[in-house]
């Protein structure tokens, strides 16, 4: 399993406020293959400390690609260059001996950098506040089984839900765009029937948001999918467009 | 030593909700607004309490330390989620559902709230579909169960292996939806760091901002803490990076009793630990076992490759110590045997993992049969090890996962702190000793929908309140507080890291206070932490300042609190002389080698109150088991 | 603002019309080079085919008004969307590792596009603008044949045919997805098909420069 260490160059992106001027700063790195990357970063953290130093900023919880907390641009592609992991899942046997590492915030002008590689990603929860929820309170609601739903509807659903919302697609597109994950939300509710009621003005209200606070337009380069950790589908900014374009024709509101 | 009060109802147990939610004191609706709520840690339970709050008209005031309340690690759950639905007419009910989780808890927790648990288990699946969750169906359209650990019937709901996931996004659309209506103001990258009490009743907390390293006062009318259990005291466990125990502990310190801390859970399947470096272990679900045998090699230092060595060299030792369960004992009793070979120096090379082989499986069903149930999870342990457990066994072993120990909490899930609510892992009262799998969210998610907003409200309407200021001097003192631990952990500018002394007492209590303890581990395991936090407080390096974004200060103040909380264990463990559940005394137990129960002298819930840190008063609450009959369990 | 204009200013609305305006231009292609290959067969059939036209002038000279108006769209919402995407991704990567995520069609549509833009203004000048608004005592015929022979102009006129199948390869099965219509089933399809229109376009207005060039120009 192990081998032996790898050494390595990383170029890791400092940044000491939202507003100052970041750079990158070299660290030289002994680390073993089986480590994982943030692993790997935290053993540099360590060392910082130990001589004083702030050590890098970066965020993660789980570890387990579940949260959607980290999210690094390692040598120009969000999470890596393994496919459908998120950062805390790559390891280093990845890496060749000698290679050097270049490591980033997401960049998006949604997603402003806090310090080092951490981003503030709020504007995800804002869009999911101005419509991507069914509106049920707490109890009186029906039995689970009252409206079946067919183990493909269903399964369907489900893949746009396993959205973790990382905000990889933001980082990856050249434009910045936010339509995987609002997809995702979208399209999550418009295949269940549970979702029918405000099938229009949720997706109304979620593109408005989107729009508002500065993410791009998708110009269907599919970068999203590539880089997105669970695999989320282009089918469903496909289904976004539909969704958005018949509910704009279609409904009675005339303010959104 | 008192007793506690547990405010349980009267009347049989089938009616105890039912009457006292007839019982329960309602709050005006036009009033509802006028009342300030405070809810901490918007994971499963606090986020579908912080939306229920808010959608009866409370003003809710939501914090958590994540960007935002999708992250909680509510999300790692991958299993399901127990219903007593019966759907799958199969011998169901609520009254097995209870029965399971009080045996499955070992007789350690209180009959009428796991009830209770049982009983609105349903609306939760109801609740759930209603809002959008994409749990797994049949081809007919209706809902599919599963079975997991400790039951005979199917009941677990699920989706995919991302159950946990699927579920806090549906609390979490819940939440948003309140922000977006203004009920609930959401207050993210806040970590609570004081309990603010006035005139006895808790009225507000002190917060530290993450990003500009202000520390902020809020007040209420009640206090909800929802912040999750405490494995990290272990450094390596399978929770999230960052959950912690602050919240509570601060709060155990203003009163509210810390009960049964010595009950941890030690899942068994999850990935051995690689190297020092390593920062948490990663589970893997429970179900592989179903499927897989659990061997070791039969001779000591054995460092031949799984492959060569031959079947008479193998011991399936679960297989052989209890044939009729195998593979698929609990988890306590699954993860203690492993431990054990280990600990003879018969595990895998020599070291902590034991094999989980698929051959077996594989020859009879196949390749495919194994990839369908299995291949995502096949496929995160390639990922992780860099082995293909098609072609070698897994390694597997014990890692802590969850805590059932938690403040102690009332029937109507308040704390011994007046206004302190306390919901899902945080506090003790549903698991007993050891908890059934795909119960935590079940608990998580009854407490925020279905409890706390009845017997909040009850709270509310009972009670006279003061109107206080954030500007008054408990705050100010309370702020005053928090500021000076800041300062006070930047000043010693020390040797050694915080990470560093995380490790040093995740090892004492892992091999001293972790899967079987005994007195003389347990004593020594004192007098290492209480040594390990006088070290901490002169010799750690905590860098950076306390003016903007500082994990290492952050990671201070919970190891603080963690060197706290690890002799509280200990303590705990030492003082319950018998074995339950997930609390293994080596002196106490059969002659098979199984948790010997003393219910005569130990069938209380222990609930610590703090006095300074290493000492402790015990209060307790006898426990009464009138509908589940006491018995030792047997998985022979 | 009403709806309308929230909707065609919307992030999608404006991919919307692009994506409706490029499919109209797909179809004007489409008979444009159908008329042009009539100068394969010779003069007579070009001749007849452009005379055809003159006969139906005020019809044409209001199609080109709305062709004029389809392009404009297009072609301001692709510069729109240019500048407010930029806007929302000020800063590249250290490592530009695009050619794993994306194809390079996909990523280059505003290069291709404004070098058909820029062809376009150049193709008017030679060919629309004598023909309609000067005295040239030249036959159309005369007028594309004479200008083909000229390597330069025949060079450039290729390079942009297939950048222009390279907007196009893209533009197709983009405007599907714009539309929503990415299906399992279908999507793959739509993309072959776009591939092969992409193909049949840059090469049948290649082929005349190259044909000339050569019959012609005496290469």
């Amino acid at each position: 399993m192990s081998g032996t260490n790898l050494n390595l160059k990383l170029k890791v992106w400092r940044q000491a406020s939202p507003k100052s001027v970041g750079a990158f700063v070299d660290y030289q790195v002994s680390v073993s293959p089986d480590s994982s990357f943030l692993e790997m970063l935290d053993e540099i953290n360590n060392n910082l400390e130990k001589n004083n130093q702030d050590p890098i900023v970066f965020e993660s919880d789980c570890r387990e690609g579940i949260c959607g907390t980290c999210g690094l641009v390692i040598n120009g592609q969000p999470h890596g260059p393994i496919p459908r992991i998120a950062t805390c899942q790559l390891h280093m046997r990845n890496f060749k001996d000698g290679e050097t590492i270049y490591v980033e915030p997401f960049r998006a002008t949604a997603f402003p950098v806090i310090k080092d590689l951490a981003v503030d990603r709020s504007a995800f929860d804002k869009i999911i506040q101005a419509g991507g929820y069914i509106s049920v309170n707490t109890g009186g609601v029906p039995d689970a089984n009252e409206i079946p739903i067919s183990k493909e509807i269903a399964a369907e659903a489900f893949d746009s839900a396993a959205c973790i919302g990382c905000g990889a697609c933001v980082a990856a597109c050249k434009n910045s765009s936010a339509m995987l994950f609002v997809g995702a939300k979208v399209s999550q509710f418009a295949l269940l029937p549970q979702g029918q009621p405000e099938r229009e003005k949720r997706v109304e209200a979620m593109i408005a948001k989107m729009d508002e606070l500065g993410f791009g337009a998708c110009s269907n380069t599919y970068a999203c999918e590539a880089e997105c950790p669970k695999g989320i589908s282009v089918k469903n900014i496909a289904r976004l467009n539909r969704e958005f374009v018949k509910a704009k024709l279609k409904s009675q509101n005339v303010e959104a | 030593m008192s007793t506690l009060d547990s405010k349980i109802p009267a009347g049989p147990i089938e009616s105890k909700w039912t009457n006292h939610k007839f019982n329960l004191k309602l709050v005006n609706p036009a009033n509802k607004r006028k009342y300030d709520i405070i809810v901490v840690g918007t994971g499963l339970a606090g986020a579908s309490a912080a939306a229920s709050l808010g959608e009866l008209g409370y003003n809710v005031k939501a914090f958590s330390f994540h960007d935002s309340p999708r992250r909680a690690h509510s999300i790692a759950a991958q299993g399901g989620i127990n219903a007593a639905k019966n759907y799958q007419n199969d011998g169901d009910s609520i009254f097995r559902l209870f029965y399971d989780t009080v045996k499955g808890g070992d007789f350690r927790a209180r009959e009428a709230n796991v009830y209770r648990l049982a009983e609105v288990s349903n609306n939760i699946i109801d609740q759930c579909v209603a809002q959008g969750v994409p749990f797994a169906r049949e081809y007919g359209g209706l809902l599919d169960n599963r079975s997991f650990g400790g039951a005979q019937v199917s009941r677990t709901f699920y989706a995919r292996g991302q159950t946990g996931q699927q579920l806090l996004l549906g609390a979490y659309s819940a939440l948003s939806r309140q922000i977006h209506a203004g009920t609930v103001k959401m207050y993210s990258r806040r970590e609570m760091l004081d309990l603010v009490v006035i005139d006895g009743l808790a009225r507000g907390i002190v917060v530290r901002n993450l990003i500009t390293g202000e520390i902020e006062k809020y007040s209420a009318h009640a206090v909800v803490l929802a912040t999750g259990g405490y494995s990290n005291v272990f450094f390596l466990s399978t929770n999230a990076m960052n959950s912690n125990a602050t919240a509570i502990w601060r709060a155990h310190k203003r009163g509210a009793f810390f009960a049964n801390p010595c009950y941890t859970q030690i899942h068994p399947t999850c990935l051995p630990v690689h190297g020092d470096n390593q920062s948490k272990l990663t589970l893997m679900s429970e179900s592989l076992r179903n499927d897989g045998r659990v061997w070791v090699s039969k001779i000591k230092g054995d460092t031949r490759k799984a492959k060569d060595i031959p079947e008479t060299d193998r011991d399936y030792y679960l297989e052989r110590k209890y044939p009729s369960f195998g593979n698929l004992t609990p988890r306590d009793i699954a993860s203690r045997n492993a431990k054990e070979v280990c600990d003879e120096g018969r595990g895998v090379n020599g070291g902590h993992g034991v094999f989980l082989d698929f051959s077996d499986a594989i020859n009879r069903l196949g390749q495919k049969a194994i990839e369908e149930k299995y291949g995502n999870l096949f496929e995160i342990y390639e990922t992780i090890t860099g082995e293909n457990p098609y072609q070698v066994p897994m390694k597997i072993y014990p890692a802590p996962h969850y805590t059932m120990g938690g403040l102690w909490v009332d029937y109507n899930l308040m704390s011994s702190v007046n206004g302190l609510f306390v919901l899902g892992e945080a506090n003790f009262s549903d698991h007993g000793a050891n908890r059934l799998g795909a119960s935590a969210l079940m608990q998580g998610l009854a407490d925020g929908y279905f409890v706390i907003p009845y017997t909040l409200g009850n709270y509310l309407a009972t009670n006279k309140f003061s109107s206080v200021s954030v500007d008054q001097d408990e705050f100010k003192k309370d702020e005053q507080g928090v500021n000076d631990l800041v300062k006070r952990l930047l000043s010693i500018k020390g040797k050694r890291t915080v990470d560093d002394f995380h490790k040093t007492l995740g090892r004492i209590m892992w091999n001293k206070v972790g899967m079987a303890r005994n007195e003389k581990g347990l004593k020594e395991a004192i007098s290492e932490i209480k040594e390990l936090r006088e070290e901490f407080w002169k010799d750690v390096n905590v860098v950076g300042s306390d003016k903007d974004l500082n994990q290492t200060l952050e990671r201070a103040g919970r190891v603080a609190d963690y060197l706290e909380l690890g002799e509280l264990m200990a303590s705990d463990a030492l003082h319950r002389n018998e074995s339950c559940g997930g609390h293994f005394r080596e002196e106490y137990q059969t002659e098979e080698g199984e948790a010997k129960r003393d219910d005569e002298n130990y069938r209380y819930a222990a609930a610590w109150e703090f006095q300074e840190a290493g000492k402790w008063d015990l209060h307790k609450e006898q426990l009464e088991f009138e509908y589940v009959k006491l018995s030792q369990r047997s998985y022979k | 603002m009403g709806w309308f204009s929230r909707f065609i200013n919307s992030s999608i609305g404006k991919k919307f019309f692009m994506g409706l305006t490029g499919v109209l231009l797909m179809l004007f292609l489409i008979m444009h080079l159908i008329g042009n290959l009539t100068l394969f067969i010779g003069e007579k059939a070009f001749t007849n085919y452009a005379g055809t036209l003159e006969t139906l002038r005020p019809i044409v000279r209001v199609i080109e008004v709305i062709l004029a108006s389809i392009f404009i769209i297009h072609i301001y919402s692709g510069i729109r969307l240019w500048w407010e995407n930029k806007k929302a991704n000020p800063k590249q990567y250290a490592v530009n590792a695009k050619s794993k995520e994306s194809s390079i069609f996909s990523r280059t549509t505003v290069f291709t596009g404004s070098i058909v833009f820029i062809f376009l203004v150049v193709h008017l000048q030679t060919f629309w603008y004598p023909n309609n608004f000067e005295e040239t005592g030249k036959s159309l015929y005369q007028i594309v044949t004479g200008s083909f022979a000229n390597p330069v102009y025949s060079l450039f006129y290729v390079l942009a045919m297939i950048l222009l199948g390279f907007h196009l390869n893209h533009g197709f099965q983009s405007a599907f997805q714009t539309f929503g219509w990415n299906h399992k089933k279908y999507f793959p399809f739509i993309q072959k098909v776009g591939t092969i229109y992409a193909i049949l376009m840059a090469a049948g207005f290649a082929s005349l420069p190259i044909y000339f060039l050569i019959s012609r120009g005496g290469m």
